[in-house]
């Protein structure tokens, strides 16, 4: 199974939590938002990248099922 | 600033004027005047040669495209909102954003019937039980004309959807379309967050189609003379005419009817030619792009011609800068706006927008301190694509077509300071509603 990550900017508070949680795909600018190096999530990381969704606390990312 | 040729002609073989065939300089055109110049509106039934498939097959067959920035085949948009479940909602933009823009503007207040027309052609289309129009709510006058109109009409038994024309705030980004949906159902006229679409989730839940008005208005004409005649003119790519509106340094600004295809010089030449010595062109609009005069010269004025020479068609905004005028202190002024137009929604066109427009203002006017072409160009690959709709995108477009097409001048700009282009009068309008309400 292939995720892929997305942000809803509107929802997007700039909590940062999942940058923490994954460094690997997501990165904060300078004002605290985060930037997606990729929307594609690699296997190994499905587990982290699904944490980080679940930890966002205004359910700003997004992750589903790639086509 | 509209400047019009009077031409009262109905043949529908004449090239153009098409849509501005029935303007009058003296009044607007009334029910009877509208009838007299385009015949009555062709009655769409629900059989035969009449049927909604039918009028979708002319769209389709025409290549319409929509007019109000993004060119999306109008046949198409209509089919997927067609394909929607349940029965769909119709709303027509006529809520003009781009200050330098005023087409539809011209269209609403002179030729209203021809998009009222549009509006009930396209809810026979898609199935529509309801219709809206949606103007700037800050123009009464507006307002009152065309509920005035909409009740002629009604009275004449000419609209079965009834439609009910809607004030809207005048924002930069309150006329993008999901803006406009998010208002009508209730809520503030900034865009949100996709899918749903529109065409799939749009007014009160159902699908919903949105077009720009002169999109309509063209819709009105095809129906009555078909797809054939649509493509007679332009080119067989981007077919029909377009309303365009130059201004600038030009001696007859103004809207003007051109065949899509019809190279941007040729467009400045109809407006009276250059008042000065050009510089560059802004085509597009302020999420268009600058393109040096020379280059911009024979460029068609069609999406795809545009889009490969690194502009954008836009609502066809053409723009004249000067010689004398500072395409990078112009660029700094619209950005500044852009900016204090950002709906405060999305992190990164509510931060990076301002910084962006802090950059643009170093480097125009203030000797590039702190290094200000290097932070434009990192500000700009920050913000882009990163918002819920495509007002970061846009401004940075703008930007970056400034730093190419004056990229020797924001070079002097950075080491020498400005030029003495800076002191001239601003060129690109700026409105300033920034006490106007979201809701």
């Amino acid at each position: 199974m292939n995720y892929e990550l997305r942000v809803n900017p509107i929802a997007c508070n700039g909590y940062g939590a999942c940058a923490e949680l994954l460094p690997e795909i997501i990165e904060l600018d300078p004002w605290g938002y985060p930037i997606l190096l990729s929307a594609s999530v690699p296997r190994s990381l499905a587990d982290h990248a699904k944490r980080a969704v679940a930890a966002c606390p205004t359910l700003a990312l997004i992750i589903y099922k790639a086509q | 600033m509209t400047e019009l040729a009077l031409v009262t002609d109905r043949s529908p073989g004449l090239r153009l004027p098409r849509l501005l065939a029935g303007i009058s300089y003296y009044s607007v055109a009334g029910l009877r005047d509208h009838e007299q110049q385009y015949g009555p509106l062709p009655l769409w039934g629900t059989s035969g040669r009449r049927r909604p498939g039918r009028l979708l097959d002319i769209v389709d067959a025409s290549g319409l495209t929509g007019r109000g920035g993004a060119g999306f085949p109008t046949g198409r948009k209509m089919r997927s909102v067609l394909s929607g479940p349940g029965s769909a909602v119709v709303v027509a933009n006529g809520a003009e954003g781009e200050p330098a823009s005023c087409k539809d503007r011209l269209l609403l207040t002179r030729l209203p019937h021809l998009v009222l027309d549009g509006i009930t052609l396209a809810a026979h289309a898609v199935g529509a039980r309801e219709a809206y129009l949606c103007i700037h709510g800050q123009e009464t006058d507006l307002l009152d004309a065309l509920d005035d109109a909409v009740a002629q009409r009604r009275a004449a038994g000419l609209d079965p959807v009834p439609i009910q024309v809607t004030g809207i705030p005048g924002r930069y980004v309150a006329s993008e379309q999901s803006s406009i949906v998010g208002y009508l159902n209730g809520g503030p006229a900034k865009p949100t967050f996709s899918p749903p679409r529109p065409h799939q989730r749009g007014v009160h839940g159902r699908p919903t189609l949105v077009n720009n008005v002169e999109t309509l208005a063209h819709l009105a004409l095809i129906a009555r003379f078909g797809d054939r005649w649509f493509r007679r003119i332009g080119l067989p790519s981007a077919p029909g005419s377009t309303l365009v509106t130059v201004s600038g340094a030009v001696a007859r600004p103004g809207v003007y009817e051109i065949e899509m295809g019809t190279p941007a010089g040729q467009v400045v030449m109809l407006a009276g030619g250059p008042a000065e010595r050009p510089a560059a062109l802004l085509v597009g609009g302020y999420f268009g792009a600058w393109l040096p005069a020379g280059a911009a010269w024979p460029v068609p004025m069609c999406h795809a011609a545009l889009k490969a020479a690194g502009g954008a068609m836009g609502a066809g905004m053409v723009i004249v800068l000067p010689v004398s005028s500072c395409g990078l202190a112009e660029t700094a002024r619209v950005v500044r706006y852009l900016a204090d137009e950002n709906a405060g929604q999305c992190g990164p066109c509510m931060f990076g927008l301002p910084a962006l427009a802090d950059a643009m203002a170093d480097l125009a006017y203030h000797g590039g301190r702190r290094r200000a072409l290097e932070r434009v160009a990192s500000l700009a690959g920050l913000v882009a694509g990163r918002g819920a709709c495509r007002h970061p995108d846009g401004a940075v477009q703008l930007v970056r077509s400034a730093l190419r097409a004056f990229g020797a001048d924001a070079r002097r700009h950075e080491h020498r300071g400005p030029c003495p282009g800076v002191t001239r009068a601003p060129l690109l309008p700026v409105p300033s509603d920034a006490d106007w309400d979201w809701a």
